[in-house]
């Protein structure tokens, strides 16, 4: 008998788990239309094309190669592979039967406009902040672009990741939906928002946790498709202080003349801020600065100092194959403005994870020519001991202390490459 | 000393360790093929194979080169007996000046090697670093369609890295 009521009990509780948990995973379908459901002006798009690109949409789903706004970018999660999808107006694989409200619920909530969770890759979390003036625009832009027809391609993650409504215990410990309050207009207010809600800087810029949620320090640093985000709230300390001017130019064209030059996962956001008004670049550099902790942060643990072979051999490797380029009195600096390599952040930064980064990848040209930073990628040309001995040489060049164990970070950069 | 073996044949040079790849094939080994023109890894025309990838040969330290094969235009055919690649660019009279097409043929060959039948997207994607400053690119182009089309250079079984 004991058993028997034991067993009701459990059977009970697992029934109002189900329903609970059904309650909260469970989302209508929102009825397709045939076309946009709202008044379509031209102001109204082109705002939307503003909101577009200062929500970095297309990094995602305009990959090099493929239409615009077609999706079909293979993001590396630690879980697995996601594809992005198609958000061209096209109504069989793209967002052309979602009405306004099926597309707010997306970009808010995270829910297809079928009732399907999406997985928070898509920075929804942020997104919820958007006010609705922002999202209409941005529907309203997306929508008057050519339809492509690009179904997305199967994502690649392991079995029980595939059950989506699992997201909803996700979201019910990371998204907190809603609009953010209205704000005033000052340019810190309004570069909070951006930061916070369309910029969503904090994907990339904070550490996630162990089921990919954001939960490291806010903005501390983070790591993104092999390289190191830099943490946004130290730029204060950093050996040459960053500025509002500084930043502002870094992320309206790619380069700051004191810092460097964009790269990696960075470049083809600022490839995007370019487009956008400058008061509101200059309004994300104002928030940022003033949210510089008081501390500088603690040095990492530096390394042993290089010995003087490993010093020469990288000096040596540095003459063939970087001078021609970064050399002093070189191009980069005389006729481009560049900042002497030994100021670059990749060099003075706290791991060496980026200038090794570099090192292997470069910066690709891009797609879209405009006055812009090429460097080609040596991962073919370098052995990965050479790369440590320039880096561990490079490093030397800087007022910084040695990096610890850079030959180590070189194979593990390598491998994280080696899954592309 | 250094050791390097190109187009299968090894080599003994005296050179500096940091000597860009190209100017030891040109000087030391009178390997014309691969040619000069920027030195800045911008134009592709110093490309040849290590180890079956492309690389600029402008920007590659000799000394790199150690326990890996180097493959340079000259390896694939003879005026006599041209390859696939070097025939097809004939066929189509893909050259201008000539400058760029070594480079040019390295690179494909490379990418054929790999995929026996690259898309026109992949072509174009794989192609991108090589300039040609005539402007041959439309018969550059071709000739390497057609030989894609037969998809003789691919390397059966072998399974290349990704590019
Ligand atoms: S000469 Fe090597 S890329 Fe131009
Ligand atoms: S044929 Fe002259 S550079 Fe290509």
């Amino acid at each position: 008998m004991r058993w028997r009521r034991t067993g009701y009990v459990a059977g009970a509780v697992l029934l109002a788990g189900v329903i609970v948990f059904a309650a909260i995973a469970w989302q209508p379908a929102i009825p397709p239309v045939k076309s946009p459901d709202i008044a379509i002006t031209p102001e109204l798009v082109s705002k939307g094309r503003t909101v577009v690109a200062l929500g970095d949409c297309a990094v995602c789903h305009s990959p090099e190669g493929h239409p615009a706004f077609s999706g079909g970018l293979g993001l590396r999660t630690p879980f697995g592979v996601i594809y992005t999808t198609n958000i061209t107006p096209d109504v069989e694989t793209g967002i052309g039967a979602w009405s306004l409200d099926a597309f707010m619920r997306a970009m808010r909530h995270g829910v297809s406009r079928d009732g399907h969770l999406l997985y928070p890759a898509f920075p929804y979390i942020h997104y919820t902040k958007v006010t609705d003036d922002d999202l209409r625009a941005a529907y309203a832009y997306l929508m008057t672009q050519p339809a492509v027809h690009a179904p997305a391609p199967r994502n690649d993650l392991p079995l029980p990741l595939r059950f989506r409504p699992a997201l909803a215990v996700w979201n019910l410990l990371y998204l907190r939906p809603g609009a953010a309050p209205a704000l005033d207009a000052s340019p810190r207010e309004r570069g909070r928002y951006l930061v916070e809600g369309l910029g969503h800087c904090s994907s990339c810029h904070t550490a996630l946790g162990i089921i990919g949620g954001e939960s490291g320090r806010y903005l501390g640093g983070g790591d993104v498709d092999g390289w190191h985000a830099p943490a946004l709230d130290v730029l204060a300390h950093a050996p040459r202080p960053w500025t509002v001017e500084q930043l502002s130019a870094y992320l309206t064209t790619g380069l700051a003349s004191e810092h460097g030059a964009s790269a990696g996962p960075m470049r083809p956001v600022t490839d995007n801020l370019g487009d956008v008004p400058p008061e509101d670049v200059h309004a994300i550099a104002t928030y940022l600065m003033t949210i510089q902790t008081s501390q500088p942060p603690t040095a990492p643990k530096a390394g042993a100092v290089a010995d003087a072979s490993q010093l020469a051999r990288g000096h040596a490797l540095f003459d063939g194959v970087c001078a021609t380029c970064h050399g002093d009195g070189g191009p980069m600096e005389t006729q481009l403005g560049r900042p002497p390599l030994a100021a670059s952040s990749a060099l003075q930064g706290p791991t060496p994870r980026n200038a090794i980064m570099m090192v292997l990848q470069g910066i690709p040209w891009p797609s879209h020519p405009k006055p812009t930073a090429y460097m080609p990628a040596f991962a073919d040309n370098l052995t990965d001991d050479q790369i440590a001995d320039l880096v561990v040489y490079l490093r030397s060049t800087t007022s910084q202390p040695p990096w610890p164990d850079v030959r180590d970070e070189v194979r593990r950069a390598r491998k994280d490459l080696s899954h592309d | 000393m250094i050791e390097l073996t190109v187009n299968g044949a090894t080599h003994r040079v005296d050179v500096d360790p940091a000597t860009p790849l190209l100017y030891v094939l040109r000087n030391e080994l009178a390997l014309n093929g691969a040619k000069f023109g920027c030195g800045m890894g911008q134009c592709g025309a110093c490309t040849v194979l290590v180890d079956d990838r492309p690389v600029f040969s402008c920007l590659y330290p000799v000394s790199s080169t150690a326990g890996r094969r180097v493959r340079t235009v000259e390896g694939f055919g003879t005026p006599e007996k041209p390859g696939p690649l070097q025939q097809a660019f004939i066929d189509r009279q893909a050259v201008q000046c000539g400058y760029c097409i070594a480079g040019m043929i390295v690179r494909a060959q490379a990418l054929l090697e790999r995929v026996a039948h690259p898309t026109e997207q992949q072509i174009r994607e794989h192609m991108n670093p090589n300039l040609c400053r005539c402007g041959t690119h439309m018969r550059i182009l071709d000739a390497i369609r057609a030989v894609a089309a037969t998809g003789e250079l691919h390397r059966a079984g072998e399974k290349g890295p990704a590019s």
